[in-house]
């Protein structure tokens, strides 16, 4: 399949807003992503090594009522993002293992620093209780003032930051 | 009315699956917006590609006028839709530190599972260094419990805080996007560059 120019901006925002009401209207929620990771966590804590799982505060928390992390609207939802992004992908032939970087660095440079990235931007997420989908835009959209503030202090320090890590990207 | 879910008792298999329905269109739209490639993501704070802008305030714009709207006509009640809590301190320094992580790993998140689904090996490492944060939180979480919890505001709206309507604000929020989406155009053709 030939491959496909990405959609307008414009309107992918829009129909992205109409996946976000759509949540609201049906779920009472927002959208999320940064959680689906950390019921994996958990799920995976509680299977290694459930005793700790059961004394530690934190995970002790997410079996409270009996509650199976991985039986969740978010972990679907996650599982859902996953597969939309396939069918999409698919559609507009941009299927491909490949390892996207800026032609000045090296395969290696890319990975580590991809890691690290996941590492802080999880790390922060969890503090903040939601990353970019679960609290700067699901938060703005309910005119949460933790939404606004979380939308500015992740792209005010991105921006910020950028200058240190330039050689990255350009 | 809705919240669909609330309204008519959903079954668990059913918000299950709502949840899954839902995600499938929110990686489509992210996908289809070019957020599966982190030089797009990451062209936002170089000025080369402003499309992280332009997609995330028209997709906040739409989501909060649409839900006004479907609450004025009596389809949707707002007070049971979930409020973000605010609590200074943490939405602050986890935004601070989720910054970084952004510039250094190129995606977040969402964007990050979206670009492991068509295929990117740097989003599975990224992935993979997520999934060590969360885990690194849930061990440090009593030493980071005061932080955590500090400035505990409660889930307030911004509008409320500012005083004024929520439609006041949303049209506020609409002219600043306005100028915000010129001052992107402008950004984008004066540091051009090919990715």
């Amino acid at each position: 399949m030939t491959k496909r120019n990405y959609m307008n901006p414009y309107l992918a925002g829009m129909l992205l807003g109409l996946v976000l009401l759509a949540a609201m209207y049906f779920s009472g929620r927002g959208l999320g992503a940064s959680g689906g990771l950390k019921y994996a966590v958990v799920a995976a804590v509680d299977a290694v090594a459930p005793e700790h799982a059961k004394q530690s505060v934190y995970y002790s928390s997410y079996f409270e009522s009996g509650e199976k992390p991985l039986k969740n609207w978010l972990f679907f939802e996650v599982l859902g993002l996953i597969a939309g992004g396939l069918i999409s992908g698919a559609l507009s032939g941009r299927l491909k293992f490949t390892i996207e970087k800026s032609p000045k660095i090296s395969n290696k440079t890319r990975l580590l620093f991809a890691f690290l990235g996941g590492v802080f931007f999880v790390y922060g997420a969890q503090l903040a209780r939601g990353c970019t989908s679960g609290a700067a835009l699901s938060g703005m959209a309910v005119l949460s003032v933790a939404g606004f503030v979380t939308m500015m202090s992740i792209f005010g320090s991105a921006f910020l930051f950028a200058w240190f890590f330039r050689k990255l990207w350009i | 009315m809705g919240p669909l879910s609330i309204f008519n008792n959903f079954p668990e298999w059913a918000n299950l699956l709502t949840g899954f329905i839902i995600g499938i269109g929110f990686g489509f739209a992210l996908e289809q917006a070019g957020f599966s490639s982190s030089r797009k993501l990451a062209g936002m704070f170089y000025g080369y590609d402003a499309t992280v802008l332009k997609v995330f305030f028209t997709a906040a714009i739409t989501a909060l006028v649409g839900a006004q709207f479907l609450s004025y006509f009596g389809l949707l009640d707002l007070s049971l839709v979930y409020v973000n809590p605010y609590y200074i301190n943490a939405s602050i320094i986890g935004g601070v530190i989720m910054g970084a992580g952004f510039i250094m790993g190129g995606f977040c998140p969402g964007t990050g599972l979206c670009a492991l689904s068509i295929g990117k090996i740097d989003a599975f490492l990224f992935l993979a260094g997520g999934l060590t944060g969360a885990f690194l939180f849930a061990e440090t979480y009593p030493l980071l419990l005061p932080l955590a919890t500090s400035g505990y505001k409660g889930p307030i709206k911004i509008n409320e805080w500012m005083g004024v309507s929520a439609g006041v604000f949303s049209l506020l929020l609409i002219v600043a996007a306005v100028v915000m989406f010129w001052l992107a155009e402008k950004a984008e053709k004066k540091f051009a560059r090919e990715i």
